[in-house]
């Protein structure tokens, strides 16, 4: 910084274009520059602290974690290795080099992974309603008494915070095996994370519409239902598809503890070394995963374009 | 009610169903129930199995009343796996942070001119996203074996995907202005990255790896239901064993440290974006 005022400012001055920047004095230059150096080497004693930090606990969690190089690189050959092996068939020759062989559990595995769809659907359609009902209760600005608000949001917490898997885990005591235990896990859980979503939708609309209907004599409900319900549904609609994303790779290993869909097929194939098994039936998550990502986003752009046309 | 009649006469288009509308929403209402019904029905969803399976739910409540380790070592023993499992979380979480810099950089259109390379490093972050953490659990178990480091990894190979694409996204709204001008002071592409853009995406960045952390602390609960380490291999073993106490205190232990956790990462968060003003 000083070098290139130097030169600005004596060496190039009578030749040069730049002469209208006027470089003050040096008795007037030192203190600005103490202070540009007073509040440079502040920000970086703070970014060396908090990369000391960083670097503190990364050591601590390294030792937490067990993390042992010598074992992660002696062995690291195997997760290219592994790749390897799942892409080649008990012949030996590569998988897609003999489709037919590669998907010889086709028919099943597409009713699993239906089953897997079906179960998210009516887990994250059954949630919805859950948090939709929920919602309003949590809203300050549609419920004044304080306890009500509370209760309904530790609820809802609660159910967000436990995760799904857990759920499922209990509910196959419960319930038995099969996909019903894995529906009510999602359920549960999407109920806690719509409904906190909904509640701060709720809270951001505008209250006119609402002292309208209330105005003219409307119930609560009726108050929700023409005041509130017009201004939030395509946003609910909106969080509702992309929960249903998010249920849907969370379906796929609801199996691992019982609770329905493709996820048991593959720990078994994983867990035996049904090397060709284990890469179809991926390719076959990843690419339905993918497709209903791209389906859902296309939906959204559309829902809130809706919105936008309406506004 | 006769002023309504009188208004309905004066004004029938205004009061006149709206026919395409209300068909419209019928048919997607409609629809959704129907595959809500037929999904209960191809799953075989039995009313009584459900009544009985909500009895039994009940008992089980009942059972892990009060939440106890049983003991003060296996308690510590807990406590053993709930740091191990913040362990994996913050190790996940920063180690994919580091990798997904360069994805980012090679994902973002104002960086990375060359298409291809663009939707090469943008289709691959999508598969790997789509792939769940447990699943990635399974596959590093047989790379470094049982354990928490498997778990770190695997959150690691989850997050890569979603970091990247976040940084990618960051960079290409970064305002261009600071990088045109270290441009035109002379500074080369690098020192453009490095003065112009950095500065802009890293509160962003920041922020977000808090974020993630935050979800992992979650994520690194279950992971141990697979086998790679931390408090959910307690917990899946004490509900398969019908420890119901046990593990009601494990749920309770999760549930504590998620908030605590949530908690300080907002404070930290609020802090980061705060200073950087607008």
């Amino acid at each position: 910084m000083s070098r290139a005022g130097q030169l600005v400012g004596r060496d190039t001055w009578p030749h040069s274009m730049i002469h209208t920047i006027a470089i003050p004095p040096d008795a007037q230059m030192a203190p600005l520059m103490r202070g540009y150096a007073a509040s440079v080497s502040a920000r970086r004693r703070q970014m060396l602290l908090g990369a000391a930090i960083a670097i503190l606990a990364f050591l601590l969690a390294c030792i937490g974690a067990e993390v042992d190089p010598d074992k992660f690189w002696a062995n690291l050959g195997n997760f290219g290795g592994y790749f390897y092996r799942i892409s080649k068939l008990d012949t030996g020759s590569f998988a897609w080099t003999d489709p037919v062989e590669w998907y010889w559990g086709l028919g099943r595995w597409l009713r699993l992974l239906g089953e897997t769809l079906l179960m998210a659907y009516l887990g994250t359609a059954t949630g919805f309603v859950g948090g939709f009902l929920a919602c309003f209760l949590c809203s300050r600005n549609l419920v004044a008494r304080a306890w009500v608000r509370f209760t309904a949001r530790r609820m809802l917490e609660f159910c967000r915070t436990v995760p799904d898997i857990v759920f499922a885990q209990i509910f196959v005591i419960a319930f038995g095996l099969g996909p019903l235990p894995g529906v009510l896990a999602i359920a549960i859980h999407t109920t806690g994370a719509l409904g906190k979503l909904f509640s701060e939708v709720v809270e951001s609309i505008d209250m006119k519409p609402v002292e309208g209907v209330a105005a003219s004599g409307g119930t609560w409900v009726e108050q929700i239902r023409f005041g509130v319900l017009p201004q939030v549904l395509s946003n609910f609609a909106s969080y509702g598809i992309l929960r249903f994303e998010v249920n849907v790779r969370g379906a796929t290993v609801l199996g691992f503890v019982g609770a329905g869909g493709i996820g048991e097929e593959l720990l078994l194939a994983i867990r035996k070394f049904f090397y060709s098994d284990v890469s179809a039936i991926l390719l076959l998550v990843a690419i339905c995963v993918m497709v209903i990502d791209l389906a859902s986003e296309h939906i959204r752009h559309r829902l809130l374009t809706i919105e936008g046309g309406k506004t | 009610m006769s002023e309504r009649a009188a208004l309905v006469a004066r004004f029938p288009a205004a009061f006149a169903p709206n026919w395409s509308a209300r068909v419209q929403t019928i048919g997607v209402v409609g629809g959704a129930v129907g595959l809500y019904i037929f999904g209960l029905v191809t799953l075989d969803f039995d009313p009584s199995r459900i009544m009985r399976g909500f009895a039994r739910l009940g008992d089980i409540f009942e059972m892990m009343l009060p939440p106890t380790p049983d003991s003060w070592s296996r308690g510590q023993l807990y406590f053993e796996a709930l740091i191990q499992t913040l362990s994996i979380a913050f190790l996940g979480t920063l180690m994919a942070a580091i990798l997904a810099v360069p994805l980012g950089f090679l994902a973002a259109r104002n960086i990375v001119a060359n298409w291809l390379l663009h939707i090469l490093a943008r289709r691959g972050l999508d598969t790997m996203r789509s792939v769940d953490t447990l699943i990635w659990a399974l596959i590093w178990i047989n790379v470094v074996g049982l354990g928490p480091f498997a778990g770190a990894l695997a959150i690691m190979t989850a997050d890569i995907a979603a970091f990247g694409k976040l940084m990618s996204e960051a960079i290409e709204t970064a305002d261009r202005k600071p990088v045109e001008g270290v441009a035109a002071a002379g500074g080369n592409r690098l020192e453009a990255i490095r003065f112009g853009i950095i500065p802009q995406i890293l509160p962003i960045f920041a922020s977000q790896v808090l974020y993630f952390f935050e979800s992992n602390t979650r994520s690194a609960t279950i992971i141990g239901i697979v086998g790679a380490g931390g408090i959910g291999l307690y917990l899946s073993e004490e509900i398969r064993v019908l420890e119901w106490q046990r593990a009601a205190f494990l749920i309770l232990m999760v549930l504590v440290t998620v908030a605590i956790i949530d908690q300080i990462s907002q404070r930290l968060r609020a802090a980061i974006m705060g200073n950087r003003g607008r």
